[in-house]
C-alpha cells in the first residue's frame, strides 16, 4: 500500500515535470521562465526525496538537499539578479510559431517513449515508465535550446536540460554515486557563474543578449 | 608509493592553478606557469616509469586506475602541456605588447592554463565513468574564458557557440553515463563500484546488451562533440581560429585525445558486452564521414588557423576510424596517430601563431614569404605542414600507412574514401601554405629571431618515431594495444 502511494506521488511528480518543461517551451517572458526553472527544481527536489523515502537510499536526501539548495535557491536568484543588471526583466521574447513547437515536443515525448521502452522493462517497480520521462524532458530542453535566440533563455534552456538528467539519474539508478552528483553540482554552478560573465561580454560588444548578432562567423 | 606518485602528478597543475589565481599578475607569471607544467611533466615520467616497470595500477579505493594506454597519454599530455608553456611565455608577452591583452587576461590565461591540465590529467587517469564526465566538463569550463580572451566579437561567439555546443553534446554523454550505471547495477548491485570502469570491465559480459548500445549512442554523440566528429565539429574551426594560439595547440593536441579516450573506454565496454562490432562500426562510420568532410572543407579556408582546425577534424576522424577496426595493429596505429598528431599539430600551431603575429593577419593570402621573414618561422611551418600531411620520413607517415594497409586488409572499400581525402587534404593544405612560406614579401626581416625551440623539439620527436621507433616504446604501444583488444 505504501509503495502503491509512493509510486503514485513519484509518477505524478515525473507528470508534473514534463508539463513544466512544456510550459518552459512555450513561455515568452524571461522572468516566468526563471520562475518555470525554480519549480522545476522543486518538483525535482521532492521527487528525489521521495524516491529515497520510499527506497531507502538515504544518499538519494542529500542529493534531493543539494538540488534544492542549487537549483531552487541559488540559480534562481543568481538568475534574478543578473537580468535585473542587465535589465532585461520584463523582455518579451518573439518565439517562432509555437503550435508547432509544441507539436514537435510531443512527437519527441512520442520518440523517447519508444526508444526506453525496452530500458523500462527492466526496471524494477517504482522506475518504470520513469526513464521515458526523463528522455523526453531531455530531447525537449534540447528543443528548447535550439529555438530560443536570447542568451538568458538559451542558458534556463541548458539548466533545465541539466535537471531533466539529473531527473533520470535519481528516478532510473537511484542517483549516482554521491561523488559524482557533487562534481555535477559544482560543473554547474561554475557553468552559470561563467554564463553570467558571459552576458556581460556579450551586452558590452553586441549592445544586446540576443544570440542572432553572433552568426558572423562562417567558413569563407 | 603509486598513491603519492599520481597525488604529485594531479596536484601539481593544481597548486599551480590556485598560486596563479593568486600571483598571475606578477611579471614571473609566464615562468612559473612554465615551471608547473614542467614539474608536472617530471610527474608524469615517473609515474610512467612505474606503469612500465609494475603493469596496471590501481590508486585511491579504485578510484584511479593507470594502464599503458592511459598513462602513454598522461605523459603525452604533460609534455605537450609543457613545451606549449614554454612556446606561450614569449607569445603572449608580444601579444601583450601589441595590445591585444591586458595583465588581467593574462592573469585569466594562466590560472586556467594550469587547471585545464589538472583536468584533463583527471579526466585521463580516473577509474570512475561519473568523474571522467565531470573532468570533461571542467576542462570545457576552463578553456572558454580562454577561448574569448580577446574580448573581440568574433571571439566572443566562438566561445559562445563552444560553450553551448560542448555543454549540450556533454549533457547527451551523461545520460550515456547514467544509462550505462543502470545497466551495471544490475550486475554490480548498488553503490559506488557499479561506474567503476575495472569492475564493468570484468562483468562487461553481463550487461544488458540494449540498454549499453543505447548508452552507447549517447556517449559517443556527447564525447563526439568534444573530438571534432562531423556532424557535430562546428564549434571546432571557430575555438581554434579566435582563441589565442596556445590555447588552439593544446585543444587541437590534446582536449580531443582525451574526449576520444572517454569514447574508447565506453568502446571496449560496449563492444565487449555485445559481442558484435555495434559500438566500433559507429566508430568507423564517424571517423570516415569526418576525414571525409573535413579534407574536403579544406580548399575553401582563408583563414590560416581555421585550415589547420578542420586538419585536425580530419585526423581526429583518421584515428576514430583506426580505434573502430579494432584489433592489435589498428588500435596499435590509433595510438600512435594520436601521438604524431598531438607533436605535429602543436608544432605547426607554435609555428602559425608567430608567422600570424609577425604578419598580423590570419588570413593566408596577406601572409606571404615567412621564409624570408624569418627562416625559422618559415622552416618550422613549412616542416611541419610536409609532417602532417603525411610525408615521409616524418612519423605521421608511417601510422597513416600502418592504419591504411589495415584497413586495405578488413574493409577494402574504405581504401579508396580514405587515400583519395589525404590526397585532396594534401593538395589544400600544400598549395596554401607554400606560398605563406616562399611567396614574395616586400616586408622587412626581423631584427630579434622567435623563440621557436618548441616547433623544433616536436618536430625532431615526431621525425625520430618516424625513422626509428625505441623496442620499449613499440612494446608498451603492443601492451596498450592488447588492453584496448
Amino acid at each position: 500500500m505504501q509503495m502503491l502511494l509512493t509510486l503514485q506521488i513519484v509518477n505524478l511528480l515525473a507528470s508534473l515535470l514534463l508539463l513544466i518543461v512544456f510550459a518552459m517551451l512555450a513561455q515568452r517572458r524571461i522572468l516566468s521562465l526563471i520562475n518555470l526553472f525554480a519549480l522545476q527544481g522543486a518538483v525535482l527536489a521532492l521527487s528525489t526525496f521521495v524516491v529515497g523515502y520510499s527506497t531507502g537510499q538515504h544518499h538519494l536526501y542529500y542529493s534531493a538537499g543539494l538540488t534544492l539548495l542549487l537549483k531552487v535557491m541559488l540559480l534562481p536568484w543568481l538568475l534574478h539578479r543578473l537580468i535585473r543588471q542587465l535589465d532585461v526583466k520584463w523582455d518579451v521574447e518573439t518565439l517562432l510559431n509555437i503550435p508547432v513547437s509544441m507539436l514537435i515536443g510531443i512527437a519527441l515525448v512520442i520518440f523517447s517513449f519508444n526508444l526506453a521502452a525496452p530500458i523500462s522493462q527492466l526496471a524494477h517497480g517504482l522506475t518504470r515508465g520513469l526513464i521515458g520521462i526523463a528522455l523526453a524532458s531531455v530531447l525537449l530542453s534540447l528543443l528548447m535550446m535550439l529555438t530560443r535566440r536570447k542568451a538568458v533563455s538559451q542558458v534556463v534552456a541548458f539548466l533545465s536540460l541539466e535537471n531533466s538528467l539529473f531527473f533520470a539519474a535519481a528516478s532510473a539508478t537511484q542517483g549516482m554515486p554521491l561523488v559524482v552528483e557533487f562534481g555535477i553540482a559544482l560543473d554547474v554552478l561554475v557553468a552559470t557563474f561563467i554564463f553570467g560573465i558571459f552576458f556581460f561580454q556579450i551586452r558590452e560588444t553586441f549592445d544586446s543578449l540576443d544570440i542572432s548578432h553572433m552568426e558572423k562567423l562562417k567558413d569563407d | 608509493m603509486i598513491d603519492s606518485q599520481l597525488l604529485a602528478l594531479l596536484l601539481t597543475p593544481l597548486l599551480g592553478g590556485v598560486l596563479l589565481a593568486l600571483l598571475g599578475s606578477r611579471a614571473w607569471a609566464a615562468e612559473l606557469n612554465s615551471l608547473m607544467s614542467f614539474f608536472t611533466f617530471i610527474a608524469a615520467v615517473v609515474l610512467t616509469m612505474r606503469v612500465i616497470d609494475a603493469g596496471p595500477q590501481i590508486a585511491f579505493h579504485e578510484q584511479f586506475f593507470i594502464d599503458p594506454f592511459n598513462v602513454f597519454l598522461v605523459a603525452l599530455t604533460a609534455f605537450v602541456a609543457f613545451t606549449t608553456s614554454l612556446f606561450s611565455r614569449p607569445y603572449m608577452r608580444i601579444e601583450q605588447h601589441h595590445g591585444k591583452l591586458s595583465t588581467a587576461m593574462l592573469h585569466l590565461y594562466y590560472s586556467m592554463y594550469q587547471l585545464f591540465t589538472f583536468t584533463m590529467l583527471v579526466a585521463l587517469t580516473t577509474n570512475n565513468m561519473g568523474i571522467i564526465w565531470v573532468a570533461m566538463e571542467a576542462a570545457t569550463l576552463t578553456t572558454v574564458l580562454l577561448v574569448s580572451l580577446y574580448r573581440t566579437p568574433a571571439s566572443l561567439e566562438a566561445a559562445w557557440k563552444y560553450f553551448i555546443l560542448c555543454g549540450v553534446g556533454i549533457a547527451l554523454a551523461l545520460f550515456g553515463t547514467i544509462l550505462m550505471y543502470f545497466a551495471a547495477q544490475h550486475v554490480l548491485g548498488e553503490g559506488g563500484t557499479a561506474l567503476l570502469w575495472t569492475h564493468l570491465n570484468q562483468v562487461k559480459g553481463q550487461l544488458e546488451p540494449t540498454v549499453l548500445k543505447l548508452a552507447f549512442v549517447f556517449l559517443l554523440v556527447g564525447y563526439g562533440t568534444k573530438i571534432g566528429l562531423v556532424p557535430l565539429h562546428s564549434w571546432l574551426p571557430d575555438a581554434h581560429a579566435e582563441g589565442p594560439t596556445p590555447v588552439s595547440a593544446v585543444l587541437s593536441g590534446l582536449l580531443l585525445n582525451v574526449a576520444l579516450t572517454a569514447v574508447m573506454r565506453s568502446k571496449v565496454l560496449v563492444d565487449g558486452s555485445l559481442g558484435t562490432h555495434f559500438a566500433g562500426n559507429l566508430m568507423m562510420g564517424f571517423g570516415l564521414l569526418s576525414v571525409a568532410v573535413a579534407s574536403l572543407s579544406l580548399s575553401r579556408q582563408k583563414d590560416i588557423k581555421r585550415m589547420f582546425a578542420y586538419s585536425s577534424i580530419e585526423h581526429m576522424g583518421l584515428i576514430t576510424f583506426a580505434f573502430g577496426m579494432g584489433g592489435p595493429v589498428a588500435t596499435f596505429a590509433a595510438m600512435l596517430h594520436m601521438t604524431m598528431h598531438s607533436l605535429t599539430k602543436s608544432a605547426i600551431f607554435f609555428a602559425v601563431g608567430h608567422a600570424v603575429q609577425k604578419s598580423g593577419t590570419q588570413v593566408m593570402e596577406n601572409i606571404r614569404g615567412m621564409i624570408q621573414v624569418s627562416p625559422t618561422v618559415g622552416w618550422g611551418l613549412m616542416l611541419g605542414t610536409l609532417a602532417i600531411l603525411g610525408m615521409p620520413p616524418f612519423g605521421v607517415f608511417a601510422s597513416e600507412f600502418l592504419i591504411i594497409t589495415t584497413a586495405m586488409h578488413a574493409y577494402p572499400w574504405v581504401t579508396p574514401i580514405l587515400l583519395i581525402s589525404l590526397g585532396i587534404a594534401f593538395a589544400a593544405i600544400f598549395g596554401k601554405i607554400q606560398p605563406v612560406v616562399f611567396g614574395e614579401t616586400t616586408a622587412k626581416p626581423l631584427p630579434h629571431s622567435p623563440a621557436l625551440i618548441p616547433v623544433f623539439i616536436h618536430l625532431l620527436l615526431v621525425l625520430m618515431l618516424g625513422l626509428y621507433m625505441p623496442p620499449y616504446l613499440a612494446n608498451w604501444y603492443h601492451q596498450a594495444a592488447a588492453l584496448l583488444g
